[in-house]
């Protein structure tokens, strides 16, 4: 295993990857927003505002839940639950997109935008938003908007605008060409909340920094509850976000980890999103890392039952953290995902996200030849009230 | 001297400015292109931008994102395109500009894309999500074989980004004319003069104005600020409607 660098480099490259690949046009935005999160980070006014708003907005620290009749069921590790799902509006996003209104604010724009996937990110940046009182647009294909119907509706009461995107996949990487767009045509008085550990410098620095307070919480809760810290952890990777915010403060530690992507239909069918088991170097919206392409360097269209690990790339870190081995990459198909999603609900009375529920899938394959005294967190990302209409649908189930 | 240079500098001796029509490449079909390189060259064009179809053209309006739709669903790739240039290059000896998204010449691999780029015939590359700082492998493979690398400014730009730029670009550089995205609604203030002649004035080389000229009398007030402009949505609107670009084209020269 490689040691860890302090990563990223002042120009946002972790090794090869990361970096800023955009248009002419957003380089002072960028250059304003790097400015702006270095000076805010170590401000003390900011940072105790932040921190009053996660702890009674947000509701954290999550909790880390020991979950016993799964554990039981599994006959191996003890899998303890990081409740993510729990924080306000039902996802880790909120943690990253009410620290970007924040600074949206300080840095004086009057808008924000965003691109959503799973529905999950718009909603937490409106709440943003309506929060610290900043006009919102919310960018969103039209495949996800039927799929995370639900979402949709919370994002319009919340006073945000969503308007579809009905170009290429008329997913999340289009939603996101279409926040670009807007952002390019609004630099001056409009901030663009990226969801996830993606695009160009400074987000996957920034979006990382303000979700690794999961792991930071994770490791003194296990240290308390275990006197020891885990043998494994496992989250899923859409950009990385969740996952990069639990794995962060345990980097310097041993232990497994484990990056759960989404294998659709399976690898041999194309129909994923597995970006490691079927992808290769590519620079796609802003940054460097691997990409599901074609020859041509064309971007493939994915597939996974879950709309939030449904994307093309993945956050340029993953990649550095993958080439030292500090983290394992593997997958869990749409039918894993489905039938994790139903275990937890059945065994522990939560109903995990889909995007979760590959994490979960992963704990159900590692669990059972784990030794009794052995431990994993899995992150449990994010509710999954926003699925249930979805699930029954693939079940055949008319509500 | 690159050949578009030697344009600008002929051109600058006339007392003119350049007239630069964009088209994509495969829109609706590369016999199509053809046909309109020769129309575009007899109706007064000096160079002419080629766009490479890409799955993701963020830095395009509707215009230009359904003609990369319209030529990707005909097969066409940047590979494709090279050989079309060597083709077409027994015909005319235009100078021509690819205008391609960086991730399919990453994936061409950076050399192998400059040397048969240049084999074939092409003058210049303009990539729109690429700035120089991540460019320096791609300057330095360009400038050894001649290559020219045209690099964007907007109107946000600083006095840092312009020194950066002019330094990276040959050719000319290209000026975006508006904070957006292709095909968006020219705006002439004061603040497009005052930027553009800051930037000749750092720069010292040919500027060219794009993104939202549609008609002569924009063409002709973008041209008496610049060196030459760049009319790319308006035309391909044109090609998507199946009408003739000619006459049009040659309207906008005669205002310039
Ligand atoms: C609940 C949940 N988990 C995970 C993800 C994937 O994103 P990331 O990999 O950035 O955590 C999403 C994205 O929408 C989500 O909503």
């Amino acid at each position: 295993m490689g040691k860890i660098k302090n990563l990223p480099d002042s120009k946002g490259h972790f090794n090869e990857y990361g970096g800023r690949f955009v248009p002419e046009t957003l380089m002072p935005a960028l250059i304003e927003l790097e400015q702006a999160y270095k000076k805010y980070k170590k401000d003390k006014e900011f940072l105790a505002e932040l921190n009053s708003l996660q702890k009674d907005y947000i509701g954290r620290p999550t909790s880390l839940y020991f979950a016993r009749r799964l554990t039981e069921h599994l006959k191996g590790a003890k899998v303890y639950l990081k409740r993510e799902d729990l924080c306000h509006t039902g996802a880790h996003k909120i943690n990253n997109a009410i620290a970007q209104a924040l600074l949206a604010k300080k840095m004086g724009k009057t808008r924000i935008i965003a691109e959503t996937g799973a529905g999950q990110h718009g909603v937490a940046a409106a709440t943003g938003a309506a929060l610290v009182g900043l006009e919102c647009e919310i960018y969103m294909g039209t495949e996800d908007m039927r799929r995370q119907a639900l979402n949709v509706f919370r994002m319009r009461l919340l006073g945000a605008k969503v308007t579809e995107v009905t170009t290429g996949s008329r997913t999340l990487k289009d939603a996101i060409n279409e926040a670009l767009r807007d952002w390019t045509t609004n630099v001056r008085n409009t901030h663009y909340v990226m969801g996830t550990v993606f695009g160009p410098h400074p987000y996957p620095l920034m979006v990382r920094d303000f979700q690794s307070i999961i792991g930071k919480e994770a490791r003194q809760q296990i240290l308390k509850a275990e006197g020891k810290l885990p043998d494994c952890l496992i989250a899923c990777v859409g950009g990385g976000s969740n996952s990069i915010g639990l794995f962060y403060a345990f980097l310097t530690d041993n232990m497994r980890m484990i990056g759960i992507e989404a294998g659709g239909l399976g690898i041999q069918t194309g129909k994923h999103a597995a970006r490691f088991a079927g992808g290769s170097l590519g620079v796609f919206q802003g940054c460097k890392s691997y990409l599901l392409q074609d020859d041509d360097g064309n971007v493939l269209t994915t597939h996974s039952v879950s709309a939030g690990l449904d994307y093309a790339s993945i956050g340029p870190e993953h990649c550095y953290l993958r080439d030292i081995k500090k983290i394992e990459y593997t997958y869990a198909t749409d039918e894993e995902a489905l039938e994790a999603f139903e275990v937890l609900s059945n065994t522990e009375g939560i109903i995990p996200a889909l995007e979760s529920a590959h994490a979960i899938a992963e704990a159900l394959k590692v669990a059972p030849s784990m030794p009794t005294d052995s431990i994993i967190i899995v992150n449990l990302s994010g509710r999954g009230d926003k699925d249930v209409q979805e699930v029954a649908r693939i079940k055949g189930i008319e509500l | 001297m690159s050949t578009i240079s030697g344009v600008f500098k002929k051109l600058k001796k006339e007392g003119k400015k350049a007239l630069i029509p964009y088209i994509m490449a495969g829109d609706p079909s590369l016999n199509n292109t053809e046909n309109f390189i020769l129309e575009l060259e007899e109706a007064g064009a000096d160079m002419i931008e080629l766009g490479v179809p890409f799955t993701d053209p963020l830095a395009d309006g509707p215009t230009i994102q359904r003609a990369h739709e319209r030529a990707l669903r005909q097969g066409v790739t940047l590979r494709k395109i090279l050989a079309f240039v060597e083709g077409i290059r027994q015909k005319t000896k235009i100078p021509l500009i690819l205008m391609t998204y960086y991730n399919p010449v990453f994936k061409y691999g950076i050399e192998a894309f400059i040397k048969e780029a240049v084999r074939v015939g092409v003058d210049g590359v303009i990539v729109p999500d690429l700035i120089p700082d991540e460019a320096k492998d791609f300057i330095r493979i360009a400038r050894e074989h001649g290559f020219d690398t045209i690099f964007l400014l907007a109107p946000t730009s600083t006095e840092e980004r312009i020194r950066k730029v002019s330094t990276a670009s040959k050719g000319f550089i290209y000026y975006v004319s508006i904070t957006g995205i292709t095909g968006a609604k020219l705006l002439m203030d004061d603040s497009m003069k005052n930027t553009l002649e800051s930037i000749k004035e750092i720069a010292k080389r040919p500027v060219a104005v794009g993104f939202g000229i549609s008609n002569p009398e924009e063409a002709s007030l973008a041209a008496s600020l610049a060196d030459g402009i760049i009319v790319g949505s308006a035309i391909v609107r044109l090609i998507a409607e199946g009408k003739n670009i000619k006459g049009f084209v040659k309207a906008i020269k005669e205002a310039i």
